[in-house]
């Protein structure tokens, strides 16, 4: 045994040296770190939409005001349509989970239709979100507007609430919508990557599983956003 | 480049997600979501209160939150200094959350509309 041997014998805890205590592809410690701030981000917004809709004596009702699916009922059918939506978003998650795993297995051909999937309901996500923003802009609301009074009036609101509930609702569905087309450009920029074989040249498909992290990200504030602003 | 450095490359095979494995979390999420439908749509306002009907949509979209984050993005296979360091972090947004909620408590004690 050789001394470098013997040092290595030593040092075997994880923050001893020699080794990154994290063993995680540096690319994908970034990802992390970034996710991390924009997690900060994200709940600076969903913090203040709580703290607002706990001070007001009244809010509108979601059952009330999202009950619409565009192009079949304007009304009597309360959160189905972000249940379609919430469902696409899982779907599109587990789709690039699935490129990920072929990614392991560096299966060009899977990775490429999973990416697919994946693209395909992100995309499908952002035209169900422009159909409920139209629907809502077309009821009165939009940043900084609310329908008439006695319209509040009937989703349980008043004049100050509901322009509070306004301008939250499309600050933070539309911060997550751009989201969801920055993951959807990146989706996009990584399949074309794995089409002209750049992943299969560089021997792993690690690049899949950073914009993973990031796909699965702008899922998990679906889910919060979901919960805030439509169930609770 | 720095693949060898980590060692990453032959870590990763054994403790990665299978498809069965990915395939049982997704059911798992589309439950929990089905539930937080049932409790919405199904259950009248006057057989459970507001502030239990809330607990429970958080608790679950927290249940959700940790099968998104431990298995689809694979937190759970990570090293412990990753998963601490990302996990310590996030107990500044519950601090951020008691503030900001005593504060529209305040707000809503002196609410004249």
């Amino acid at each position: 045994m050789d001394t470098t041997a013997q040092l290595d014998e030593v040092k075997t805890t994880p923050w001893s040296g020699g080794r990154s205590p994290f063993s995680i592809e540096y690319g994908k410690l970034m990802m992390w770190i970034f996710l991390l701030s924009d997690a900060f981000t994200f709940s600076a917004f969903l913090i203040y939409y709580g703290a607002q809709r706990f001070s007001k004596t009244s809010w509108p009702d979601p059952d009330i005001v999202f009950q619409s699916i565009p192009g079949i009922t304007d009304s009597g059918a309360p959160l189905v349509f972000v249940g379609v939506m919430t469902f696409i978003l899982i779907m599109s998650s587990v789709t690039m989970v699935l490129a990920v795993e072929a990614g392991h297995r560096n299966k060009k051909k899977e990775v490429t239709w999973w990416m697919v999937g994946t693209i395909v309901g992100g995309l499908m996500f952002l035209g169900c979100q422009a159909l409920e923003w139209t629907h809502l802009h077309h009821t009165g609301f939009w940043w900084g507007e609310t329908p008439a009074l006695d319209v509040l009036k009937g989703m349980g609101a008043d004049g100050v609430s509901g322009l509070q509930f306004a301008n939250l609702f499309f600050t933070i569905t539309g911060f997550h919508g751009l989201h969801v087309t920055i993951g959807v450009i990146l989706n996009i920029i990584v399949l074309i990557m794995t089409m002209t074989g750049v992943f299969e040249r560089r021997g792993h498909y690690l690049m899949i599983e950073k914009i993973g992290l990031y796909w699965h990200f702008v899922d998990l504030v679906w889910v919060f956003v979901f919960t805030f602003f439509y169930l609770v | 480049m720095s693949l060898e450095n980590t060692g990453l490359a032959h870590e990763e095979e054994h403790a990665g997600m299978t498809k069965a494995k990915i395939w049982r979390v997704f059911f798992i999420l589309l439950g929990l979501t089905v539930v937080e439908f049932v409790i919405a749509l199904g259950v009248p306002e006057t057989a459970m209160p507001h502030l239990v009907r809330n607990s429970i949509y958080i608790i679950l979209t927290l249940y959700k939150a940790y099968y998104i984050v431990a298995f689809f993005m694979h937190l759970k296979f990570e090293k412990y200094a990753l998963k601490a360091g990302l996990m310590i972090s996030l107990v500044l947004i519950v601090y951020f959350i008691v503030l900001m909620l005593i504060e529209g408590n305040y707000l809503h004690s002196h609410m004249t509309i």
